[in-house]
């Protein structure tokens, strides 16, 4: 369902056929007269919403985007310190069970800098080519062009260059670990169905991702994961300081490499069992929270929630496929190329929000609930 | 313990370092962002004699439309100072969309993919200019925040970083007109 729009006649926000009054300016659309300000909102939720004939949205309290991107920075930082404090807390709890707490965190410090660095440096071009993307065309590909102009100029970024994936399924990512060097791809079928407005708002969701530098969020929290994967692998398996040559339980005694403390070993293990589960579920926390800010950020970009939210629903009724979706790049998405949300997708390992959920806050945004 | 004095006094000056800097990078944001307005304004004036020269084949009964658009451009060209110049990008962008509501009225002519193409660059250029305003604004306030929040005030006071006022439009210019270039 698109939302029919009407622009409001004092500052020409647009506003859905349905809405007693302009969200951004509170200016009463229609003729129908009303109180100003919050009486005007708080009025208006109360009357009956039958009085209007197409009515699949009602005025709410606005949630402002700049509040948005405030609590969705604010949590997306502190999901990632756990993540962090998780890996260290590993790395000391091993370190202690072989008796030097150093040693461990010492280990732990050059695992996670030799995967990052792999990481970091096998960059994004890989994506591109994964996804079949084409520059796009000056020509044949003016509006895309255009609305990414605008839209970096919104945001103050540099130009990003921008690819055309041949898919008829509709979604579009982003890649580039800094702003110099980023690019956006959208898909045919995305370009083919959604409105110009539409558009704005998810070109304006993928330059969030880039200013927000969530792929270098991503690499990082990826790698973290992966670091305290291996880490409670190698403590399970005893592989290092030559303690997998003794038996297990003799190991903690105070003799050879092993001078360390029973206690620090149960522990080690318990953590070591349930570390790599707990840091999969942070990532994928952090990974809903970027599109959450990506969302608010974008709402910021374009001053206009309403044309992500529809393109968002148009995504979700049209298929939001893509040939050469894999699981390493399902994150990068504007929505999850390999999976269907709906509300109950809310799963702790899924990489992004359900959509629904997503659309809701948008509209929150304009000052709009469903009814 | 020597070392504690000394180490206070390398974070204040890192600090300040920071603070400074950041300061300097906000300042120059926003004028960045006020010449980008103008980059955009620039970019219109180029587009509209294409736009003109494409339609005027067509809409021989609307000269008036069409010399109103030309005359609007070149007052706007030559307005001097930011009060004057806003004044006549109003009166541009008023033209302008007066002249799409024109074209409307011609079959022939929204077929046309000429000025399909124009329409849809006016569109781009408009927006720019908007999206322009709005980063300038969102520039200021941020850098406003950073010289009246604390700490960062003390620096601004110390060197003289002084508020920016925003990009606002005249009074009369609320009122938007109806007509839509989409």
């Amino acid at each position: 369902m698109t939302v029919p729009g009407r622009a409001c006649p004092k500052c020409g926000a647009g506003n859905p056929a349905a809405a007693e009054h302009c969200y951004l300016c509170q200016e009463p659309l229609g003729g129908a007269q009303a109180p100003d300000g919050v009486q005007a909102l708080a009025g208006s939720v109360g009357t009956t919403p039958g009085a209007a004939p197409a009515a699949a949205l009602r005025t709410a309290p606005m949630l402002l985007f700049t509040d948005a991107i405030r609590h969705n920075i604010r949590l997306s930082a502190l999901l990632f310190g756990l993540l962090l404090a998780l890996f260290l807390l590993l790395g000391a709890v091993i370190g202690e069970a072989y008796g030097d707490l150093g040693r461990g965190l010492g280990l732990a410090a050059v695992l996670y800098a030799i995967l990052a660095g792999t990481a970091y440096f096998s960059g994004s071009s890989i994506v591109l080519s994964l996804h079949d993307a084409k520059e796009a065309d000056p020509g044949r590909h003016r509006q895309l062009l255009n609305v990414v102009e605008e839209m970096r100029i919104a945001a103050g970024l540099p130009a990003p260059r921008v690819y055309v994936m041949p898919s008829d399924g509709m979604n579009a990512f982003a890649a580039g670990r800094n702003p110099r060097e980023a690019g956006i791809a959208v898909t045919q079928g995305l370009l083919d169905r959604l409105d110009r407005e539409e558009l704005q708002g998810v070109v304006a969701h993928e330059l969030a991702h880039i200013k927000g530098r969530d792929t270098l969020y991503y690499i990082c929290a990826a790698v973290l994961v992966g670091a305290i994967a291996l880490l409670a692998d190698m403590f399970l398996r005893g592989t290092w300081f030559g303690y997998g040559r003794r038996a297990r339980p003799s190991g903690v005694s105070r003799e050879g490499g092993g001078r360390g403390n029973a206690a620090y070993v149960v522990l080690g293990i318990a953590l070591a069992l349930l570390a790599p589960l707990a840091a999969k579920i942070l990532q994928m926390s952090i990974s809903r929270q970027r599109e959450y800010h990506a969302d608010a950020a974008a709402a910021g970009f374009t001053r206009n929630p309403l044309g992500l939210a529809s393109a968002l629903e148009k995504i979700a009724a049209g298929g939001s496929r893509v040939p050469g979706e894999n699981r390493g790049t399902q994150h990068l998405f504007i929505v999850n190329p390999l999976k269907e949300f709906r509300a109950d997708a809310s799963a702790l390992m899924s990489t992004h929000p359900p959509t629904e959920l997503r659309i809701r806050r948008l509209r929150a945004m304009a000052g709009f609930a469903e009814l | 313990m020597t070392y504690v004095p000394l180490a206070i006094l390398a974070a204040i000056v890192v600090w300040f370092v920071a603070a400074y800097n950041k300061l300097v990078r906000l300042r120059n944001q926003v004028k960045n962002a006020w010449h980008q307005i103008d980059v955009q304004l620039k970019r219109r004036y180029d587009l509209i004699p294409n736009l003109v020269e494409v339609v005027k084949d067509y809409m021989s009964y609307e000269q008036e439309t069409l010399t109103k658009v030309v005359e609007a451009r070149a007052a706007a060209v030559a307005a001097k100072g930011p009060a004057a110049q806003a004044k006549a990008e109003n009166v541009l962008t008023e033209s302008l969309k007066s002249l799409f509501a024109v074209v409307e009225n011609y079959p022939d002519l929204k077929a046309n993919q000429n000025v399909a193409t124009l329409q849809e660059e006016l569109t781009g250029t408009e927006n720019k200019i908007s999206f322009a305003r709005q980063f300038f604004n969102d520039s200021v306030m941020t850098y406003n925040n950073t010289i009246q929040a604390i700490p960062s005030n003390i620096i601004a006071s110390l060197f003289n970083f002084t508020q920016e006022s925003y990009f606002q439009a005249e009074e009369a210019d609320r009122a938007v007109p109806k007509a839509d270039l989409r």
